[in-house]
């Protein structure tokens, strides 16, 4: 292989992302050696199997890939924003776009709420860690080293470019010869493999590690959506990991499973592709409906409105996402018969959504409604949400969808659901738990800039996409003829995406003047909370909690509050047990690396190197016979400001 | 109350707006339908538009109402809000709601799936005229197996007379859609798929590939020219007189990736290759139509695929 043919070049773009990541690199190697922060970042990160800083890590990999996959579609925009625009040629705005779903999709939406859940589901639970926190740092690294290996391809051995959903026979060796989409095929497979681990662990963290007390109807509803979202995770990812595999079967090793000649069968790569990827998008919709019901119960001052329809509907969310995977392609040639059945399972999703939605908007009735910023980006996901709702039923009707199908209507449908849905409820998430991570709160003034400029800017942005899908604009396409009539709209829609641009940049700005100079808040309960993570210290301590709380209620923090029991006295403390770190997680993630790049590009001496480094840290960790540490109690007692009761 | 007027200037200036966008919609594509197709799948549309609008003004007004009316006021600090578990009526009442929407909805998108299958009711004593279609990277190839006559890039149909198009392909998959003549159809190797589409009037329309295929992509496009009866008989005697004729030689060219304008052809290649059914190997007519029954799968068929892949294409054009 020719040097040529390994760094991507004659892109000038490409060699300004060259100079940058080296820049940032020496960048970071500096600041590191110049602070002497190299051991630092040793013990207290790359080796931490607290769940806290896991999540810290998913949730800041997570804002970094917003950033990228932002730029991407900030990229696309300008393209389309004016017809026979010339920035991206057609290769490259192909791999651009591609690029622009799989990171939002799999390397922003679900590490955020991967994230998220880390951080709050065992505070939620009144539980002291995970129910596996070392998987819990292997998960972290298989995600974090799939997603950096994605992010190489645009400058070393090419991007994918068949799209997101990379269909056959396109994405095989017959019609793209290159490496990129081996990159496809390989990083997902090693982040997904992540994704399943955490699936795995905090369905056991959740059945198994609640605090005294908390039977399953007295969990808090995020956590409830967790529990549901790691079984449709469970349930999911090996079909995509069988699909992925088969996949890399094809482009690496000639095998013929999806190809056009010698027998393959291209349609049923759709079809493995929608069976993992119509459940994947509930994946990372339902946890932030439980993001919804903490914010607006908590804003509103009331406990959530019919709590038992919410559980049921989300259980039959769930099962109807498993039922519905044909109408990503109601226009392949299916029966009659077919495109009704799953017609109608798709339009059913609507049943139990618009229940929820009721609930929320009567969780608030009769409230005292505070709007913060987690509340603002709460609220306004109802709005637009139901927007992308109601577009979604009319997708669902297959006789209509052979005339939306992978048109813009598409695209601003499910920009729709997925930014007002997943990505106003990271930010909620974000702004409502930033306190309890990190010890103060976030610039509530920047906070309402960003909200506001950004909502705007999704409105402009993807509401004109409706009207440009019904005049016949397809998705994917580089550019268009300036005699159709869709000018005036593609340039609106492109001010939108900057607008979105701009919203995320002052959302920045604001974590970086809040880390300046916003107070450190010594209230451990900023937003007068109704569950048990608001009972913990901010920020939280290894251990979570210092008392293991006896949960007798739903919301039981508030009601703790209400009887004047939060207090913790010192004879209920006793030594805490906690796993220690292990350097073997962020080495095991390095070899994912080195045989995923052998892979990718075909080298198989060195995928077996990695392969072997895998193995070599599996066992390592079989012969690691470490037990923990204890806390003890005077610890304790220092951090949590406890006096007497001395033994 | 000020906020109260500002209030409704929105909603003002949101209604204007959206008549706007409203008054525009008569001549989006989708909804300006030139056939039978077309327009039950636009009556569909509109019709789950009206439906779709109640969903949003009920669940809009009470979000607008509960949030003017319970948001925390100055006045209000000390109100404690009532602990709600759940009201079984009003939660029936909102499950109830959305099915009977859906009732409303299912129904007639059932009808008219199955409509879509067959020849449109209101031409149903007419032949339809059958018209092959390939896609290949990066065009549109069309055959006419009655006529005996081929294009590339554009079809020509008579108007008022049901279409069959028999949509197949010649590598990755492609999407056939006219919006104005009707919603549309994958073209798949190995595949056959029928699309029903007819023009009530003579005009011409614009039909793209809505499938995502590979570099060329955005290019797919092709005109749908709807003419009379005449003119289309005098069209394929044209065609018949003056084109040149189709050889397998020049078929290969024309599959060779890239992009080409409008072409047309005496003859069809359906008469050497169904691509429905055999797969295709340009410049190797030996090896053809080994068909994509597993069992007689060759060592000589995967030796000409590598060949195909190392195939230059430079001379061909």
């Amino acid at each position: 292989m020719k040097l040529d043919e390994f760094f991507v070049t004659g892109e000038p773009m490409i060699y300004a992302a060259d100079a940058a990541i080296a820049m940032t690199v020496i960048g970071i190697v500096f600041v590191l050696t110049y602070f002497k922060k190299w051991k630092w970042l040793w013990t207290e990160w790359l080796t931490t199997v607290d769940h806290k800083r896991l999540g810290v890590m998913y949730i800041l990999s997570a804002v970094l890939m917003l950033f990228r996959g932002g730029i991407d579609g900030i990229m696309m925009r300008m393209q389309l924003a004016f017809p026979g625009m010339n920035i991206l040629d057609e290769h490259h705005y192909n791999g651009v776009f591609t690029a622009h779903g799989v990171i939002m999709i799999l390397f922003m939406a679900m590490p955020f709420i991967i994230g998220l859940m880390n951080v709050i589901v065992p505070l939620q639970i009144g539980a002291r860690d995970v129910a596996y926190p070392f998987l819990n740092a292997i998960s972290f690294w298989t995600f974090f080293m799939g997603a950096m290996l994605f992010n190489l391809s645009f400058v070393i051995g090419g991007a994918p470019d068949a799209g997101w959903t990379s269909y056959f026979p396109l994405a095989g060796k017959e019609f793209s010869e290159g490496i990129g989409n081996n990159f496809y095929a390989v990083s997902l497979q090693i982040a997904g493999a992540g994704t399943l681990m955490t699936g795995i662990n905090f369905f056991v963290t959740i059945l198994k590690m609640r605090a005294p007390g908390m039977t399953m109807m007295k969990m808090p509803m995020f956590t409830w959506s967790i529990f549901i979202t790691s079984i449709i995770i469970i349930f999911a990812f090996p079909v995509l990991t069988v699909a992925l595999a088969l996949m890399t079967l094809d482009r690496v090793f000639g095998t013929a499973f999806f190809t056009m000649a010698n027998g393959g069968l291209p349609m049923m790569w759709a079809n493995l592709f929608w069976i993992w990827g119509h459940p994947e998008v509930y994946i990372v919709i339902l946890p932030v409906f439980g993001v919804f019901s903490e914010v607006i119960s908590t804003h509103s001052r009331k406990n959530l409105f019919g709590y038992k329809a919410m559980v049921v509907s989300m259980v039959g969310i769930a099962f109807l996402s498993y039922l519905v995977w044909v109408h990503h392609f109601f226009t392949m040639g299916n029966s009659p018969s077919v495109n009704s059945f799953f017609s109608i399972t798709t339009m059913l999703i609507a049943v139990p959504t618009g229940v929820k939605i009721f609930n929320w908007l009567f969780t608030m009735y009769k409230g005292r409604i505070k709007f913060t910023t987690a509340m603002l980006w709460s609220l306004a996901f109802i709005p637009n949400f139901v927007i992308g709702g109601v577009t979604g039923v009319m997708l669902a009707m297959a006789s209509a969808d052979y005339q939306y199908h992978n048109s813009y209507f598409l695209i601003a449908h499910f920009h729709y659901v997925l930014i007002s849905g997943t990505v106003f409820g990271c930010f909620a998430g974000l702004y409502f738990w930033y306190p309890k991570i990190f010890g103060h709160t976030l610039n509530e003034k920047l906070g309402k800039i960003s909200f506001w400029i950004f909502v705007v800017g999704f409105n402009v942005c993807f509401f004109p996409q409706f009207f440009l899908g019904l005049d016949g604009m397809t998705r994917r396409m580089q550019t268009y003829a300036d005699n159709l009539g869709w000018n005036g709209l593609n340039l609106v829609s492109t001010i939108g995406a900057f607008l979105m641009g701009l919203g995320f940049f002052v959302l920045v700005v604001n974590l970086l003047y809040s880390a300046w100079k916003n107070k450190r808040d010594t209230a451990n309960d900023p937003w007068d909370g109704r569950t048990l993570e608001w009972w913990t210290k901010s920020p939280v301590q290894a251990y979570n909690f210092a008392v293991i709380p006896h949960v007798k209620e739903m919301d039981a923090f508030w009601h703790m509050k209400k009887r004047n029991e939060t207090d913790i006295k010192a004879e209920d403390l006793k030594p805490i047990h906690l796993p220690s770190n292990s350097g073997v997680p962020f080495i095991s993630g390095i070899f994912w690396f080195i045989g995923g790049f052998g892979l990718v590009f075909e080298w198989i001496p060195m995928a077996i190197v990695g392969l072997a480094g895998i193995f070599a840290c599996m066992l390592a960790r079989s012969f690691d016979y470490d037990p923990g540490f204890y806390v003890k109690v005077d610890e304790i007692k220092k951090v949590e400001g406890i006096t007497g009761g001395d033994k | 109350m000020k906020p109260k007027k500002g209030f409704w200037k929105l909603v003002g200036l949101l209604s204007a707006l959206s008549l706007v966008f409203l008054s525009g919609c008569s001549k989006l594509a989708v909804l300006n339908p030139q056939g039978p197709v077309a327009k039950t799948q636009s009556d569909l549309i509109i019709w789950s538009m009206w439906m779709m609008l109640i969903v949003v003004v009920v669940v809009f007004a009470i979000f607008i109402f509960v949030l003017v009316k319970y948001r925390e006021k100055p006045e209000n600090m000390d109100y404690e809000p009532p602990e709600q578990e759940g009201n079984l009526k009003m939660e029936v009442i909102w499950t109830a709601f959305p099915i009977i929407i859906l009732i409303l909805l299912a129904v007639p998108t059932v009808k008219a799936i199955y409509s879509a299958e067959e020849v449109p009711t209101e031409s149903k004593d007419k032949d339809p005229i059958v018209i092959h279609v390939t896609s290949a990277n990066w065009k549109w190839i069309f055959s006419y197996p009655e006529q005996n006559i081929e294009t590339v890039n554009y079809v020509n149909i008579p108007a008022d007379t049901p279409v069959k198009f028999e949509l197949t392909a010649q590598g990755p998959m492609n999407s056939f859609w006219v919006p104005e003549l009707g919603g549309q159809k994958y073209s798949m190797n190995n595949m056959s798929m029928p699309l029903y589409l007819e023009a009530d009037k003579p005009g011409s329309y614009m039909g793209r590939s809505a499938n995502f295929s590979g570099e060329h992509f955005t290019q797919m496009q092709f005109e749908v020219q709807a003419q009379t009866d005449k003119d289309f008989k005098e069209w394929v005697s044209d065609v018949k007189g003056t084109a040149g004729k189709l050889t397998e030689k020049k078929y290969d060219q024309i599959l060779s990736p890239g992009v080409v304008g409008r072409q047309t052809y005496n003859g069809t290649h359906l008469k050497w290759i169904d691509h429905a059914k055999d797969v295709y190997i340009p410049g190797k007519e030996l090896e053809r139509g080994t068909g994509h029954d597993h069992s007689k799968m060759k060592e000589d068929e995967k030796t000409s695929n590598e060949e195909m892949e190392n195939m230059d294409h430079s001379n061909h054009e």
